[in-house]
């Protein structure tokens, strides 16, 4: 089986390089972005099967990537991270496409099984897209 | 000034201008009736006084002219020669009676004063008298009719006489005729009015011509005022003795008489004095009613006011603190969020050397199990960090008015667990009781958990170190299915006085500046505003007991 191929997007240096090192060690392919124009280079670069996207960033927010991001690749999952006290955010971002929201701090192995449920519906979703 | 104070100045204004614009008119209408009303009936018995004595004078000269008339008549029909026969006489006096019950006796005389005939009851007396010498008889021969003042004669009985003369050919006589007083004793007693009036007639010399009531005794000088010589109807108030009367007076042409009624003016002032009682006791009663009237309605005007500015200040209160949870809430969801990132650093890291370690050389390291502890207690923190970062990210969440379904006994949850820290700190035990499968409420969660947040800390207050509360919640079916929360302490109560007070707002019972005296009365209005109701029963020495209810009727 391929690597998950992760893009984790956050303005938290210290928390993108951690969480990507971990990944990696558990076999994912993880890449770290520090914002959503960054986000949005690389996915023009290479494809991503699952993009960790935090809401609350400088510049272009989680929003506004997730947005953009579902424009060019339309089956890449995405997963919103946020810190935010409503959760009116994550709610906005389901209704624009991802496939979930979790809240800050959350533990790695919450994100690896919510990494790991929306691979498998991308690899559903682009079955479904093959057949047809 | 105090509210109570302002309220009791702020009513005797009400009622001192009301009153003032009420009665001031009433007094002024009522005075302008009885005023006019009097001047109308003084106006009318003048002129009632005035008709009535002009009335009895022209009854009176009409019974003078028609005696004239009938001795004119007479006199002027018949001759001396056949009028000195007696029986003759007797026949005409019978004709003259048959028409008029009033003469006495009739007789003729000679122009020498000789009563030469006569028929009436003094025969004897009179027959042979002589007139020559009595001032009448030179008076009817030069006016040629005369009528006598009253006097008693040798009947001594009141009459008075009335004389003609006439003439035949070269003889002259008289015929005189003697007329019953009674008659116009009959006319002017008609003109006595009440029990205090009178009606009598004066000569020119003001002797009495009638009897009268109190006025003196016939033939003497009556009584009162002299207005014998009036030439015209005259109407006059006296003060006799302190009692006003009113003359009424009307002279007569021939005799010169006058006609005098005498009214009593407060006897014929009595229907005004009636009126006048019936007027004052109207006047009073409607007064009395203006002011009970006032005093009822300014009552309930001040009272609505009073209620109306108690709700607006517990309006103004709980706005006032809604908005400051509102401001508090947002406040805990950004220090929430901020310290979330982090966590979320501190999180990851402590994972990292936690994979670490699980490298051989790593776990060769002497101190490697008390690596593996400090990360493990790190991450217990982290967890134990977002536990509370969550919380108040909720909190802060329901601090905006929401209508959502509640599950009572997680608010009652999570705001346990606010306190939790400083009930451990207090050694306060905090027991709970939570009914299973209690209905859910739809309502306003963070409005509920402020309510139970008021009376837990108030519960914290009142047991202090050491102290026991207990929280029970269910669904009371025998009080037609009500949800209840019951918080109970067992601190030191409060007298049944100052229970009752509780929910005023700014009651409080703690030290000045330890607390506002809001929280339990804004906690009453929210559970109002929730449909629900909240009651207190505390006991001193054994505790408190708060109890919420909620009907269960109209819950999903």
């Amino acid at each position: 089986m391929d690597k998950i191929r992760v893009l984790i997007v956050d303005d938290e240096e210290d928390f993108v390089e951690t969480v990507v090192k971990r990944l990696k060690d558990r076999g994912l392919d993880a890449v770290g972005a520090g914002g959503g124009l960054e986000a949005l280079q690389l996915c023009e670069s290479r494809e991503f099967d699952v993009v960790v996207l935090d809401v609350k960033m400088p510049r272009m927010d989680g929003i506004a990537t997730l947005k953009e991001l579902k424009k060019k690749s339309p089956l890449t999952e995405v997963i919103m991270l946020t810190g935010h006290g409503s959760v009116d955010s994550g709610v906005k971002g389901l209704q624009l496409g991802a496939y979930n929201y979790i809240m800050k701090p959350t533990p790695l192995d919450e994100l690896l099984k919510q990494i790991s449920q929306a691979y498998e519906r991308k690899v559903i979703e682009m079955e479904r897209a093959g057949s047809e | 000034m105090d509210t109570a104070h302002y309220h009791k100045i702020l009513r005797l204004k009400m009622i001192a201008m009301t009153l003032f614009f009420s009665l001031v008119p009433l007094f002024v209408l009522g005075a302008t009736i009885y005023y006019q009303f009097s001047e109308a009936y003084r106006s009318k018995m003048t002129e009632d006084a005035r008709t009535l004595v002009q009335n009895r004078r022209n009854s009176l000269e009409l019974f003078f002219n028609e005696r004239i008339s009938q001795l004119l008549t007479v006199a002027h029909a018949e001759t001396l020669d056949r009028m000195k026969d007696e029986t003759y006489l007797a026949k005409v006096f019978n004709v003259m009676q048959s028409r008029s019950k009033s003469f006495i006796d009739i007789g003729v005389i000679d122009e020498e004063g000789n009563h030469v005939a006569y028929v009436g009851p003094h025969h004897d007396k009179l027959k042979s008298v002589n007139y020559a010498g009595e001032p009448w008889f030179h008076e009817v021969w030069s006016s040629g009719v005369y009528i006598s003042d009253v006097f008693l004669g040798f009947r001594k009985i009141p009459h008075f006489i009335i004389a003609v003369t006439t003439t035949h050919g070269n003889k002259t006589w008289i015929l005189r005729a003697t007329i019953n007083s009674e008659i116009i004793e009959e006319i002017v007693r008609q003109a006595r009015l009440g029990k205090k009036g009178d009606a009598f007639i004066v000569n020119s010399a003001n002797i009495l011509q009638t009897s009268t009531r109190f006025s003196g005794a016939i033939l003497t000088r009556s009584i009162g005022p002299d207005y014998s010589s009036v030439v015209r109807t005259t109407l006059e108030q006296v003060d006799l003795n302190g009692n006003e009367y009113l003359y009424a007076c009307a002279p007569t042409s021939n005799p010169k008489w006058v006609l005098m009624v005498k009214e009593d003016i407060h006897e014929q002032l009595t229907p005004l004095l009636k009126t006048r009682y019936l007027e004052g006791l109207v006047l009073a009663l409607g007064v009395a009613l203006v002011i009970v009237g006032t005093v009822l309605t300014t009552r309930s005007m001040t009272n609505e006011l009073m209620r109306v500015q108690r709700e607006k200040a517990a309006t103004d209160d709980l706005v006032m603190q809604s908005s400051k949870m509102a401001a508090l809430g947002k406040m805990a969801a950004g220090v929430a969020h901020e310290i979330n990132n982090p966590l979320q650093v501190i999180s990851e890291k402590a994972g990292w050397m936690h994979d670490l370690l699980k490298d051989e050389d790593v776990q060769s390291s002497p101190n490697f199990q008390e690596f593996q502890d400090c990360i493990k207690k790190i991450e217990r923190q982290v967890e134990r960090c977002r536990q509370i970062t969550h919380r108040m990210l909720r909190f802060g969440r329901r601090m905006e008015p929401t209508h959502e379904v509640v599950d009572v006994n997680h608010v009652l949850k999570e705001t346990i667990a606010f306190l939790a820290n400083e009930a451990l700190h207090r050694d306060i035990e905090i027991e709970v009781d939570f009914g299973d499968d209690i209905p859910r409420l739809t309502t306003d969660a963070s409005q509920l958990q402020q309510v139970f947040l008021n009376i837990l800390d108030n519960a914290i207050d009142a047991v202090g170190n050491f102290g026991k509360i207990q929280v029970r919640s269910g669904v009371n079916s025998s009080r037609g299915s009500e949800l209840f929360v019951e918080i109970v302490d067992n601190g030191p109560g409060m007298p049944k006085e100052m229970a009752k007070r509780i929910f005023d707002p700014f009651f409080t019972t703690k030290s000045p500046g330890q607390g506002t005296g809001l929280g339990l009365s804004i906690s009453h209005s929210i559970v109002e505003k929730l449909g629900g109701n909240i009651e207190v029963d505390s006991v001193q020495g054994r505790g408190t007991t708060f109890t919420i209810r909620f009907p269960t009727g109209s819950l999903p």
